[in-house]
């Protein structure tokens, strides 16, 4: 075989976008992120400026002025979504109920998430016992339901804002723990995984430097998919009365505490609701968004 | 041929295949009893088919795995007894698909720089410098450093893989079939590249592949590996002038004719590959060979030396009697 003249690789084009432009290009022609994630922020910065936001004291009671309609039955705008059963204005309480809300997602879903991922890659990355042990535990708790387990320890423990966000913590790692094991088995056999060890990079650089990079996507949106789930369970069990207690403002015990005039004052229970609702379709779309714009297939 | 740089004394690699959910576990010998010397600047061609254990023997020279038999030396020291920064400085792979071995969430900079990183050489600054230069004599311009691997093309690609491997200058670089992935235009490039960095840096390159072409025009030895066993070693002229072993032949009738009148070559080998978890009796390669007798399938052959290599076949064993029948062939 004859040398042949390499050709210049100067020549050679260097072509193609980076993949953060592909990823910004992919953001912007995406309207579920977009809208999802312009809700998420809006609610993010209404619930940190509560405080200012907010045109009454929430715990604020006014027996004088009790169930007050909103603005668009007939009300003032002196209460725009109206007054509770205690006078206190419902706006609000909404504004300060999104704070609890935002709090109890963010950080079950950090808690669980900083579990499941653990848990997972560990099991993938490890295989053999560290992936049987894994798989068991994941095993094990699928087979507990959740919302079972969490009004028992709830009804032990007391309803505080501490004990939700703990409790729901260490029960929603599951998923986390599935998907994370399975695109680690997956990225673990990437050459370049073997090539970082045959460099001589020690296992923990592999993991962190090597594999999460090429996870993260997966775990972003499992982080918003729990998130969601973990709003609805606290609304679920505040609206048991197990969850957040009163007077402190959540859109579940908002529900709950409406359910009582709910055939005569319907949007005692509809207002919280639809937020509630919003919240939730909005991370979700998010997390959708989030995945459709990341996944490597339609990259290139 | 000088001190070998790289020494395989008896390398075994068995693994253990459970087969079902209550199965036995059952050895599956990947590798077995594999000796092979390299002298500096040598490039031993390792052929076979897939599955013969070429990758497995690359994971074990790289560290990745151990053997369960045998000893690997470099310069003379056993890797085993190394720790594993000291054998990377040595020894660096080269991977046979740059689009999996460059991970997709790193600079080119990054990932060129990631050994230096590792082994804590040098600053930030002289790092760079490194990297640059590097990236120079693999052929790629200096522009390249914040891009992407998927802005590139197979062929830069595999560049950046070997600047990767160039950086700490080791003594071995392992090939893992790296142009099997490319286009044929870009092959010789690269192959052409691989030479020039072997004679500036007296690299030995352990260069696996199953093009027999890109094994001839590179390679100063081949290895033929079957089943595990290297069947047939010998330098690269010898072999591909006289081949003894039947699997080296039928190997060398399978190169495709540049005339498609002719067809695809009949190599013989008729009955598939076998299973490697339960391999044929005697001789591992007697239910695919033309000349198979019954002496094939009772007894396995031992190394017979040969000019510049080594065989195992009866029929270039002088004390058998397929021997006598060879010669008068």
């Amino acid at each position: 075989m004859a040398l042949q003249p390499t050709i210049d690789p100067l020549l050679e084009e260097i072509s193609g976008p980076t993949p953060r432009q592909i990823l910004r290009k992919r953001v912007r022609g995406h309207m579920g992120l977009l809208f999802g994630l312009g809700v998420v922020l809006l609610l993010v910065v209404v619930a940190i400026l509560a405080p200012v936001l907010a045109p009454h004291d929430p715990y604020l009671q006014d027996l004088g002025n009790r169930m007050v309609k909103p603005i668009f039955m007939g009300g003032t705008w002196e209460h725009p979504l109206g007054t509770d059963h205690l006078g206190r204005d419902y706006l609000s309480r909404l504004i300060y109920g999104a704070r609890v809300s935002l709090l109890i997602g963010g950080v079950a879903a950090l808690i669980s998430g900083v579990i499941g991922t653990a848990m997972g890659v560990a099991a993938g990355f490890f295989g053999g016992k560290v992936d049987a042990v894994v798989t068991f535990l994941i095993n094990v708790r699928l087979a507990m339901p959740v919302v079972l387990v969490a009004l028992a320890v709830v009804a032990i423990m007391g309803g505080s804002l501490q004990v939700v966000i703990g409790v729901l913590g260490l029960l929603l790692w599951d998923r986390f723990a599935v998907v994370m094991r399975a695109s680690t088995l997956q990225v673990r056999q990437r050459e370049y995984v073997s090539a970082a060890q045959a460099i001589g990079a020690s296992t923990p650089r592999v993991i962190l430097s090597e594999i999460m990079p090429n996870i993260v996507n997966n775990l972003i949106v499992i982080v918003t998919l729990e998130m969601a789930h973990a709003i609805l369970l606290e609304a679920a069990l505040s609206f048991l009365g197990l969850g957040v207690q009163p007077p402190t403002p959540s859109w579940g015990l908002m529900v709950s505490e409406g359910k009582n005039m709910m055939l005569f004052e319907p949007w005692l229970v509809l207002i919280p609701g639809v937020v509630l609702f919003v919240l939730v379709l909005a991370i979700n779309l998010m997390g959708d968004g989030l995945r459709d714009v990341t996944a490597p297939e339609s990259r290139s | 041929m000088s001190a070998p740089v790289l020494e395989l004394k008896n390398v075994a690699k068995t693994y253990r295949v459970k087969q079902g959910l209550f199965g036995k576990p059952k050895p599956l010998k990947a590798v077995n009893d594999v000796s092979l010397k390299l002298g500096r600047g040598e490039v031993l061609g390792l052929v076979g088919e897939s599955g013969c254990g070429k990758s497995t023997l690359a994971k074990i020279l790289l560290g990745l795995e151990a053997p369960t038999e045998g000893q690997v030396l470099v310069d003379g020291d056993a890797i085993g007894g190394q720790d594993r920064l000291a054998l990377a400085k040595r020894i660096q792979p080269i991977f046979q698909d740059p689009y999996s071995s460059l991970n997709p969430r790193k600079t080119i900079s990054d990932i060129v720089s990631l050994p230096l990183r590792v082994h804590g050489v040098g600053d930030a600054e002289s790092r760079a410098k490194a990297v640059r230069e590097t990236l120079e004599l693999v052929g790629l311009p200096a522009r390249v450093l914040n891009t992407y691997p998927s802005q590139m093309s197979g062929g830069q690609r595999q560049r950046v893989a070997i600047a990767r491997a160039l950086i700490m200058r080791p003594e071995i670089v392992i090939c893992d079939e790296p142009t099997s992935a490319l286009d044929v235009s870009v092959q010789s490039q690269i192959l052409n590249l691989l030479n020039d960095l072997r004679d500036d840096f007296g690299l030995t390159y352990l260069f696996i592949s199953h093009d027999l072409a890109v094994i001839e025009h590179l390679a100063t030895r081949v290895a033929v590996m079957y089943l595990g066993r290297i069947v047939e070693e010998a330098d690269v002229e010898e072999l591909f002038a006289t081949p003894r072993h039947p699997y080296t032949r039928a190997l060398l009738n399978s190169v495709l004719t540049p005339d498609p009148s002719q067809g695809v070559p009949d190599t013989q080998l008729g009955a598939a590959y076998p299973n490697p978890i339960s391999p044929p009796s005697g001789c591992h390669f007697h239910p695919r060979c033309p000349f198979a007798q019954a002496e094939c399938k009772a007894k396995a052959p031992r190394p017979i030396p040969t000019a510049s290599g080594h065989v195992e076949c009866h029929l270039h064993d002088p004390e058998s009697t397929m021997y006598r029948e060879n010669l008068s062939v």
